[in-house]
């Protein structure tokens, strides 16, 4: 039960994470994204996006990522588990 | 934090100095689009200083500009310290040489600061600090910096963004002005977050040091060029910058409506509307310098104050609070009010 009840509250914090994460960009179908995601394989990746991201970490979840986190992070799960380790 | 709560000292005016030369970042930015570069950074141009001229020139211009408009002798000067990344020379310091270049008395009280972007905030402490007791009547400080003599022109982390500019900032011992008050921190774990990687006597000069190398896209440089992580410094940036100036508002018991300025260090603008937003200040309260000088290191909030701010600060009493963030990691805030001050036109040569 316990466990079950945890891998629900996992489920929907990385389906909300992913939500923010594709409100960073001007123009992608967050359909096109999910937490297998390697987003900065895609077109639409920026600098600017990676700022923004960093800002909307900052911002949703009151958690500092530096550019190390950004770049040793693969897909979005990747700096999801980074986010959610440092939430107070 | 380290508070700070100082007493009897006032600024009395501010001078700026910039080399005339003009880069545009609408014809040399040449990593993709140049408009929309300029559209999230804020940054179209650059003041950069030839060869020959050092941040003490523009520092020492912009304090005899205000000396003379503020009618003070040289010889009362009796403090001077100089906050940059930029001296002179390795040794001596640069602040020796300014006091004799100023023309100012062998009874000076002279000091060099190694510090960027929060430089003006931290040496505003240490001269205001100083001259508190009434032993020391009047102090320059002057601050400055010309970062784009080691930004690789190959480097788009730093090439476009930095320009230079020397300061001068004249304060005066008075028994009848409201405290300064200064919220300051450190962070040395992000000390590699903006480095300069040789030169110093970590890691000496060598022939290592002047080999070009690729990092990633449209970044070449060696290891005399200047290093920025540009994401870490604006996670730094816009978790701490507001952070401080909340802290130092509690600590001064006001609110953000009672300040008329807030001057932040000027690093680029999406970093700074997002410092501005998360305050949630008024933007007619946040001036920018953004468009012509970029950023200026630790000059560029005297800069910000002579080029947005300087009709204000002549013809009327301002409460203001300025608030340094960068190299080091390093930051801090300041409150503090000025009255009528003098402060010359922006200089440029």
């Amino acid at each position: 039960m316990t466990l079950y009840h945890s891998l629900n509250i996992n489920e929907m914090e990385i389906t909300e994470f992913i939500k923010h994460f594709a409100e960073q960009f001007d123009e992608i179908d967050s359909s096109k994204l999910n937490q297998e995601t390697r987003f900065k394989e895609l077109t639409e990746w920026s600098s600017l996006v990676a700022l923004s991201i960093i800002a909307m970490v900052d911002e949703e979840y009151d958690v500092r990522i530096k550019g190390d986190d950004i770049r040793n992070s693969t897909t979005i799960f990747d700096l999801f588990e980074i986010v959610k380790s440092r939430v107070k | 934090m380290a508070y700070l709560r100082i007493n009897n000292v006032a600024i009395k005016g501010v001078s700026a100095c910039v080399p005339k030369t003009i880069r545009e970042n609408r014809d040399s930015y040449k990593w993709g689009n140049s408009e929309s570069f300029i559209n999230s950074t804020g940054i179209e141009r650059l003041h950069i200083t030839d060869k020959l001229t050092c941040t003490s020139d523009l520092c020492i211009i912009a304090a005899e500009r205000l000396l003379d408009e503020l009618n003070w002798e040289r010889d009362e000067i009796n403090a001077i310290i100089f906050v940059t990344q930029t001296p002179d020379y390795v040794l001596p310091a640069t602040s020796n040489i300014i006091q004799s270049k100023l023309g100012l008395s062998q009874d000076c009280y002279a000091l060099d600061i190694s510090l960027g972007c929060s430089g003006w905030v931290y040496a505003l402490s240490a001269i205001s600090g100083l001259m508190q007791n009434g032993t020391i009547k009047k102090g320059l400080l002057l601050s400055g910096d010309t970062i784009s003599k080691f930004c690789a022109s190959e480097d788009k982390s730093t090439f476009p963004l930095f320009g230079d500019a020397g300061t001068a900032t004249a304060l005066e011992y008075c028994e009848d002005v409201n405290p300064m008050c200064f919220c300051m921190h450190s962070d040395g774990d992000g000390f590699e977050t903006i480095i300069i990687r040789d030169g110093g006597y970590r890691n000496q000069t060598s022939q290592l040091s002047f080999a070009d190398k690729t990092y990633g896209n449209g970044i070449i440089r060696n290891r005399l060029n200047l290093e920025l992580d540009g994401m870490s410094v604006f996670s730094f940036g816009i978790s701490k910058a507001p952070k401080v100036v909340k802290e130092l508002l509690g600590k001064i018991e006001k609110n953000e409506s009672d300040i008329d300025f807030f001057i932040f260090h000027q690093a680029n603008l999406f970093m700074n509307e997002k410092i501005r937003e998360k305050l949630k200040l008024k933007p007619e309260c946040v001036p920018y310098s953004l468009k012509d000088f970029g950023n200026t290191s630790c000059a560029s909030i005297p800069l910000t104050l002579v080029n947005c701010c300087r009709e204000r600060l002549k013809s009327s009493s301002l409460k203001n609070i300025g608030c340094g963030f960068g190299v080091g990691l390093s930051w801090g805030a300041v409150y503090f009010e000025t009255s009528n001050i003098k402060c010359p036109e922006l200089i440029e040569i």
